[in-house]
């Protein structure tokens, strides 16, 4: 129906309107044929998009939804998922729920916070690295657990997890785990591994 | 497809999986994952390929086996024996690949010994499927005889009889109140409405606890099923189930189960050739624990702040849009399946009298082997522990374990024998809660713990009531007095009094439920707070007790006014 021309009476800046990044957004808008009760989702998608949600882009969900600017505001301060603010180039969490609790990872946060000069729940000046905890990631098999750009690791101690962010920070992807070798060939036929 | 169909398929599978000579299962559940699965999977697949052994060997990724501390795991079965691997590195599932072709042994690789309690004392339910079939394959559900039980009721049973057996089957709610299901199931049938909703809880906020997430990555198709004969009882024709924002992999799985059970016609319109009709939504959590509460989850999953509103009148006539909405817990889900399928007399001859059926418990903290892990009710804390959970590592002693997350409370030495049910658990002071066990050790100072749930609630007070928004902030700030050794004995008295407020005053579970771990270990551990106070001693050596003397009554009152509560040393 009018749906065509939602986008032409949003006040959306051309570099926005135009950046590929934004075309999940709409897709989503779209999906969800712009009701209202879509907000959750729809932010999701958008975080997920540019990693945080600008101001500008809040607006726009609000005109696109029909709904007041303070809610779209209110939803997206209310959850702990979504940031107002850019986020580093890449993520360290460190998991502070209790199994990762009492095998001490207050200690691997401390310790964080140390060596990059940051608050949990911060950016490093250089904007490099961003440090936050989080409760629980599901993995308390493993506590106490960090993860790096989304990977997760477990059984950390402090100087790990540190060595771990450095070398996030230096090579810029996390560390690989042990890569598989090619099997070698054994037996005659080098049929089997 | 209709039922015939559903036959022939399982069928089918069934001569397919018993074509091969072997079949190599490997841990895909997050723990085993992020242990390296992806890599030992890897190997499996190129080592088959290249010996062109795809004829022989299939190599299965599957959901969580249990022991996740483990991990990665592989287990092989063949010729109906089965042998699990630990700690498989590429290295070792070469060799175990190698084994598997030659018929003998490998040298260095280490089988958990096929009696270990761990698997061996389990019952699984719940988790029947989980670790031994490919979540993203509907065909090894089927299989193994799912959606079975949902194709008996729609064409032998009506609706009520569901409810019924469901009633008759004893079933409690796993998500923490354990509230009876089928009371409730024959609420949301009987309450007068058009449009009713089903809406599974996988929100999981309960930090320490990952059962839900677990039964929705390993088995996804066994909560889709629970929540189709759940439409078919109460006569609902659209689902939601709510997923935790964290939970990327569970959420994944459960996009690609509905997908092929819409395919396959096992949901979607006329299931199983049936008139019953039934949709299933995800809807993605965003990190807000208060989310967990009924009410608060419907007002999210309307797109609204997750805020609680005063019960009554109950989801169940009156939730989502003003419509009946039956909200139940993943685990919940996951165990009607059975109870239909084999029978609420089967399901109630298991368990306690009151606490019928199995629970499963994420089992970690100081113990030997974490993990996840399905028992019948009335199993005692000792022998989960010590000889399912193998002790407590390095010679510690036991001295604790923490059940119902921040709801809960602490089980101390002396009640090791208490049987892990609803009534028991009550009884000494904490609650099942979703099934989250966290073992502690002689190195966890137990004032500290309470602050640590207490700075959780805190954080996670969603403001709407005052007596949680405030009383929180308070009694976490009394218990930092403590552990830094600045508290005086009148401040316990004001904490012993505010438990009592908080608990008594506040609108929703949250508040109402925070004072639970200060109550609790205040109980069993109150010489561990006297200490603190009077010895400015931390036992444990967990506390870091302040050098300087209490700032004075005045300093702090400021400090505190100025909105820096929590902060203060
Ligand atoms: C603060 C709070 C958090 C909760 N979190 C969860 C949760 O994460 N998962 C869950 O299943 N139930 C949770 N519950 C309980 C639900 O409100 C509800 O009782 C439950 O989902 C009902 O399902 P059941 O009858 O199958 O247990 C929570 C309750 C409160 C008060
Ligand atoms: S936080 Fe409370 S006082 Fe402030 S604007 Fe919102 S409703 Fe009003
Ligand atoms: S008790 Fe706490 S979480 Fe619940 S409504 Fe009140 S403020 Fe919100
Ligand atoms: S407490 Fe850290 S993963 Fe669960
Ligand atoms: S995830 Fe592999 S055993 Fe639990």
């Amino acid at each position: 129906m009018r749906h065509t021309d939602r986008q032409s009476d949003s006040s959306l800046s051309p570099a926005l309107a135009s950046d590929p990044r934004f075309t999940a957004v709409e897709r989503t808008l779209k999906q969800y044929q712009y009701r209202p009760d879509a907000l959750i989702e729809v932010l999701h998608v958008a975080q997920e998009a540019f990693g945080y949600l600008s101001d500008e882009l809040m607006d726009h969900v609000a005109r696109q939804l029909k709904v007041p600017l303070s809610r779209v505001y209110g939803v997206a301060t209310f959850y702990h998922f979504f940031s107002l603010e850019p986020q580093g180039e890449h993520s360290c969490v460190v998991c502070t729920g209790t199994a990762c609790y009492v095998k001490r990872s207050g200690e691997i946060v401390k310790r964080l916070e140390g060596e990059f000069g940051v608050k949990a729940g911060n950016t490093t000046a250089d904007g490099k690295l961003t440090l936050s905890t989080v409760r629980c990631l599901g993995s308390c098999g493993l506590a106490p657990v960090v993860v790096l750009d989304g990977e997760i690791a477990g059984r950390n101690t402090p100087d790990s997890a540190a060595a771990a962010a450095h070398h996030l920070v230096a090579e810029g992807k996390p560390e690989k785990k042990p890569v598989a070798e090619r099997p070698r060939r054994r037996g005659r036929r080098g049929g089997t591994p | 497809m209709i039922p015939s169909d559903l036959r022939a398929m399982a069928e089918q599978e069934r001569e397919r999986q018993e074509g091969f000579r072997c079949r190599i299962m490997v841990c895909a559940g997050t723990p085993c994952l992020s242990a390296g699965a992806d890599v030992v999977l890897e190997t499996l697949r190129q080592g088959i390929a290249e010996g062109g052994l795809d004829a022989e060997i299939e190599s299965v990724a599957t959901g969580c086996m249990g022991p996740c501390s483990r991990g990665p795991l592989v287990k092989v079965r063949s010729r109906g024996k089965e042998i699990v691997y630990e700690r498989v590195t590429s290295e070792s599932a070469r060799q175990i690949l190698f084994s598997v072709v030659k018929g003998r042994r490998p040298p260095t690789v280490s089988p958990l010994p096929p009696d270990l309690p761990f698997l061996a004392r389990q019952e699984r339910v719940v988790l029947a499927n989980s670790g031994s079939v490919n979540p993203e394959r509907i065909e090894e559900y089927v299989a193994a005889g799912g959606y079975e039980a949902l194709s008996h009721a729609l064409h032998e049973m009506t609706p009520d009889d569901v409810c019924r057996e469901v009633s008759l089957s004893g079933l409690r709610g796993r998500g923490g109140a354990g509230y009876p299901t089928g009371v409730k199931w024959s609420l949301a049938r009987k309450a007068p409405g058009e449009r009713k909703y089903v809406v599974a809880n996988g929100d999981e906020g309960d930090p320490g606890a990952y059962m839900d997430r677990s039964i929705m990555e390993s088995d996804p198709h066994r909560v889709l099923e629970g929540m189709a004969l759940a439409g078919y009882a109460i006569g609902a024709e659209q689902g939601f189930i709510y997923v935790r924002g964290e939970y990327h992999l569970a959420g994944r799985r459960l996009e690609g189960a509905i997908r092929d059970a819409e395919r396959k016609g096992l949901l979607g319109s006329r299931v199983l050739g049936s008139n019953f009709n039934f949709r299933i939504d995800i809807r993605t959590g965003a990190g807000a624990f208060v989310c967990g509460e009924e009410t608060s989850l419907m007002a999210s999953i309307m797109g609204k702040r997750g805020q609680p509103w005063h019960r009554p009148p109950y989801p169940a006539q009156k939730g989502l849009w003003g419509n009946p909405t039956l909200i139940n817990n993943v685990e919940t889900f996951a165990a009607v399946p059975a109870v239909v399928g084999r029978g609420a007399e089967w399901f109630a001859a298991i368990g306690t009298p009151k606490s019928r059926g199995t629970k499963v418990y994420a089992l970690c903290g100081q113990v030997e082997i974490a993990g996840l892990i399905e028992v019948p009710m009335g199993t005692t804390l000792r022998e989960v522990v010590y000889e399912i959970g193998g002790g407590i590592p390095s010679g510690k002693r036991f001295k604790a374990a923490q059940s119902g997350g921040p709801s809960g409370g602490c089980i101390p030495a002396s009640y090791l024998d208490t049987p892990l049910d609803y009534e028991s658990m009550e009884r000494i002071g904490t609650i099942m809660g979703s099934g989250g066990l966290i073992i502690m050790d002689e190195t966890s100072c137990m004032p500290d713990v309470a602050s640590f749930f207490l700075d959780f609630c805190r954080d996670e007070s969603c403001g709407k009531c005052a007596p949680c928004r405030v009383g929180t902030v308070e009694m976490h700030r009394l218990l930092r007095r403590i552990t830094s050794g600045t508290a005086t004995m009148d401040d316990l008295v004001k904490l012993e009094e505010l438990c009592e407020l908080v608990g008594t005053t506040s609108l929703c579970g949250l508040g109402m439920t925070a004072p639970n771990p200060v109550l609790s270990t205040l109980r069993y551990f109150r010489d561990e707070y006297v200490d603190h106070i009077r010895q400015r001693r931390c036992t444990a050596g967990v506390c870091t007790i302040a050098e300087n003397p209490a700032p004075g009554a005045e300093g702090e009152a400021l400090l505190h006014a100025m909105g820096v509560p929590g902060e203060v040393e």
